[in-house]
């Protein structure tokens, strides 16, 4: 009573049960509830959004290395020496380019080391070349410069993926080798060099040995034209350092290089764990200073069948597979959904019978897609003998999948055509067929092609069927028709996923982003098409 | 043949009281939604170059009866009609009669206006076409132009005959249909509440053109207006619960029903 009395002076406003203190209490109740609903929605909605960005991110940082390959330009030897133009298949190019290479460095002599060397061109060289002779037979008779890829390791050192390169620094101290090549020793100005090779994991031994072993970092002295491993250090007279080291390229003269003329490199990740030895590495630098290595757009991926060797593997066969694939799908799934769609929703009886009808379309949708795999391999290739392997099996497996989206869809939207334009139709003497074709049909079509859009596109990403028709067949060729043998994007990417060499982690990541992008493509045209074409009665 | 007997006599009668003749005929119709009944046992006759009126309050079957005159019910898998309803002393429930030809013959005006979402021109012209009733694109002009006339609609809409028919006002849209429907050469138009959707002017316009479409076909206009039913029809009919209650000259049920259920409506105390 006298709160009411209080509140009668205070706000002069009467109290009723919509503004006594209880009210209030439970509008602020209600406002609480509103804040938190909508605070934990922007939760969810950036959570989702920071989901999205970490995952895009992550593929595309991890695909944009494999867009470009190195190619090293070699002086190619095809003089009628070396190649018999009448006899052009029978030509060893793999053993011509390999020997342009090793012309490069002839203080390679050790068989291993030779072998080394050769592997730094891909395997795929003598292809190419032979392909390019065959299209131009004019360079033929002399040597030409031809831009070789380089093989997978080569291509990802020098892309910075196999190896942390560390630094590349002027020493500041004078350098005096004992030799110019073989095993040799080295004197520094002073100790610096000492620390250094501490701080790189250098074993400590007696007397102030320092040796570097496979499991520290490397240091690469380079200097007079040529580059020296260091192996070991000791202190020497005077405050100088002594190193013994292994030289790697062979020194121009046994001068000393005067301070800031020798050059440290370091690469920090041990010789041990990486996959290129430090021979390989000063190679492939001296070329790359040399300018014969340069760094191309990545034609090899983007037009070429798969392969074993990843500088030689491509997305295209497994593109056009898709998109073989995609053309049955669709050819077998939209006309079929569709007028399964019309027929259900514009003609059928409502009984008993099509309600059990619409009741397992919408359960065949939530089959797990690798059911229609089994399904596909007993059916079509046990039962109906057709080729394994092929893009017309796999499109009648995905068009299975895809029709159930496809029929759900379309009667949406055939549902969603107001009945005043159909008894507007009827109601002057339009036939329902016509009445189907004419009017209803037009007016849904938007929503039909999205939903075949949509269903397109999830099965564009599908794998598990694919797996049990035998569409994960490791195909070099590029599927030429429908019975052709052929894989698809997604088994592609299931496949690099799975492969061993650090080289197809690119690909894989690339060919995810290729994937995505028609993916997008897909989505993008359905809204378009949703946007364009949306209610216009 | 029974049948033609009587109609002819019942023709003769009508001839001798000056009436004009029947044009379509409802005897003991009964229309079943399911299990539920709409419509008992209506005997309802409409006059050739006559407007007739079906009034009474919401869901008293006059719409129900209307949709059967042209056999829209066949579109509701539920609905089950009864009894018999002639056209020209034909019963158009007659598993012979195309219900093609039949719509064609008994157009239809709905209560909200419903263009197809083309062009004015596309949606006058697709009756005639679908029927074939143009030889030649001139010929289809003339029906389009003539149909628009009549509709008192193509001066408004001469200049922009290819811009899409929903584009227009809701009174232009609803004469658009009415020029629709008269388009393909109906004798009987039956209007579900046409203007019920239209605001006063569209709704005196709409009327006006009721009124001059008497000349040259047999109108079945249900409203629920009792203004709207004493302006512009000559007979009415009085339903209520699924019952005719009663049918006579308009001017007679405005001023003398015979049924206090009919007085008790039009002088708004139900309904």
């Amino acid at each position: 009573m006298t709160d009411a009395i209080a509140s009668f002076g205070a706000g002069r406003r009467p109290v009723s049960i919509h503004t006594d203190d209880a009210a209030k209490a439970r509008l602020k109740g209600r406002y609480r509830a509103e804040t938190w609903f909508k605070w934990l929605g922007a939760a969810a909605v950036a959570l989702a959004g920071l989901f999205l960005v970490l995952l895009l991110s992550t593929i595309v940082t991890q695909a944009i290395p494999a867009l470009r390959q190195n190619y090293l330009t070699l002086p190619i030897d095809l003089s009628a020496a070396k190649v018999d133009a009448a006899k052009l298949d029978a030509v060893n190019y793999d053993a011509i380019a390999q020997e342009a290479l090793t012309a490069k460095f002839p203080d390679v002599t050790s068989r291993q080391d030779k072998r080394l060397l050769r592997g730094l061109i891909s395997t795929g060289t003598g292809v190419f070349l032979r392909k390019d002779i065959a299209a131009d037979p004019g360079m033929l008779g002399g040597t030409v410069d031809y831009a070789v890829p380089l093989d997978d390791f080569a291509d990802l050192y020098l892309k910075g993926l196999l190896a942390d390169v560390g630094s590349d620094e002027a020493i500041s101290t004078s350098v005096t080798p004992s030799q110019s090549s073989g095993d040799i020793d080295l004197t520094f100005g002073d100790d610096a060099m000492l620390a250094l090779a501490r701080g790189h994991g250098a074993t400590e031994g007696e007397n102030g040995m320092l040796t570097l072993t496979s499991g520290a970092s490397s240091l690469l002295v380079a200097f007079n034209g040529g580059t020296v491993k260091l192996t070991a250090l000791s202190p020497g007279a005077n405050g100088t350092a002594v190193a013994k080291g292994t030289v790697i390229e062979a020194l121009d003269s046994t001068a000393p290089a005067a301070s800031g003329q020798a050059f440290l490199r370091v690469i920090d990740t041990p010789e041990a764990s990486r996959k290129i030895s430090d021979k390989v590495i000063v190679w492939l630098d001296t070329l790359k200073s040399a300018g014969l290595i340069e760094s191309r757009f990545n034609s090899i991926f983007f037009f070429t069948g798969a392969s074993r060797e990843p500088e030689l593997a491509g997305i295209w066969g497994a593109v056009v597979g898709s998109f073989l694939t995609m053309i049955v799908t669709l050819a077998i799934a939209f006309p079929i959904g569709v007028s399964a769609a019309i027929y259900l929703e514009e003609f059928a009886p409502k009984n008993r019978l099509t309600t059990i009808i619409e009741v397992n379309i919408n359960n065949l949708a939530a089959v797990p897609s690798i059911v229609f795999g089994l399904l596909g391999l007993a059916v079509f290739l046990n039962f109906f003998g057709l080729p394994r392997s092929a893009p017309v099996v796999g499109g009648m497996v995905l068009a299975l999948m895809t029709l159930p989206i496809i029929i759900i869809a379309s009667r949406a939207s055939l549902r969603a055509v107001p009945p005043s334009i159909r008894e507007a139709a009827l109601g002057i003497g339009a036939s329902k067929v016509q009445t189907v074709f004419h009017h209803v049909l037009p007016l849904a079509m938007p929503g039909i092609m999205t939903g075949t859009i949509l269903g397109m596109a999830h099965a564009l990403g599908e794998t598990a069927p694919l797996l049990m028709i035998g569409m994960v067949a490791f195909i070099v060729d590029i599927p030429g028709g429908f019975t052709d043998p052929a894989t698809i994007l997604p088994v592609q990417i299931f496949m690099w996923a799975d492969f061993p060499e650090a080289g197809f982690q690119q690909k894989t990541s690339a060919a995810i982003l290729i994937l995505l992008v028609f993916l997008v493509i897909m989505n993008a045209i359905a809204v378009i098409l949703r946007r364009r074409f949306e209610r216009r009665w | 043949m029974n049948i033609m007997t009587e109609a002819s006599v019942e023709q003769k009668l009508s001839s001798g009281t000056n009436e004009p003749s029947i044009k379509m005929k409802g005897e003991k119709v009964s229309v079943h939604y399911g299990e539920k009944r709409a419509l008992f046992d209506v005997d309802l006759d409409v006059r050739e170059n006559q407007v007739t009126a079906l009034i009474g309050p919401s869901g008293c079957g006059k719409s129900t009866f209307l949709r059967c005159l042209n056999r829209m019910n066949d579109t509701i898998d539920i609905a089950r009609v009864s009894g018999k309803i002639t056209l020209d002393n034909e019963d158009v429930y007659d598993p012979k009669i195309d219900v093609v030809e039949l719509r064609a013959r008994v157009g239809m005006v709905f209560q909200k206006p419903n263009p197809f979402p083309k062009s004015i021109y596309e949606n006058v012209a697709y009756g005639p076409r679908i029927h074939g009733l143009a030889r030649s694109k001139a010929e289809l002009d003339g029906i389009v132009e003539s149909s628009l006339k009549k509709a008192g609609l193509f001066n408004e809409v001469k200049d922009r005959l290819l811009e899409s028919g929903t584009g227009l006002s809701g009174g232009q849209q609803q004469r658009l249909c009415i020029a629709r429907a008269i388009a393909v050469s109906p004798e009987v138009i039956l209007m579900d509440e046409p203007c019920s959707a239209l605001d006063p002017i569209a709704t005196a316009r709409v009327e006006e053109l009721i009124d001059e479409l008497r000349q040259n076909y047999t109108i079945v206009i249900v409203t629920h207006s009792m203004q709207q039913a004493a302006r512009v029809s000559q007979r009415t009919a009085m339903f209520h619960l699924g019952y005719l209650v009663e049918e006579g000259a308009t001017d007679k049920m405005f001023t003398n029903p015979d049924d206090k259920r009919t007085q008790d409506y039009i002088t708004g105390r139900f309904g």
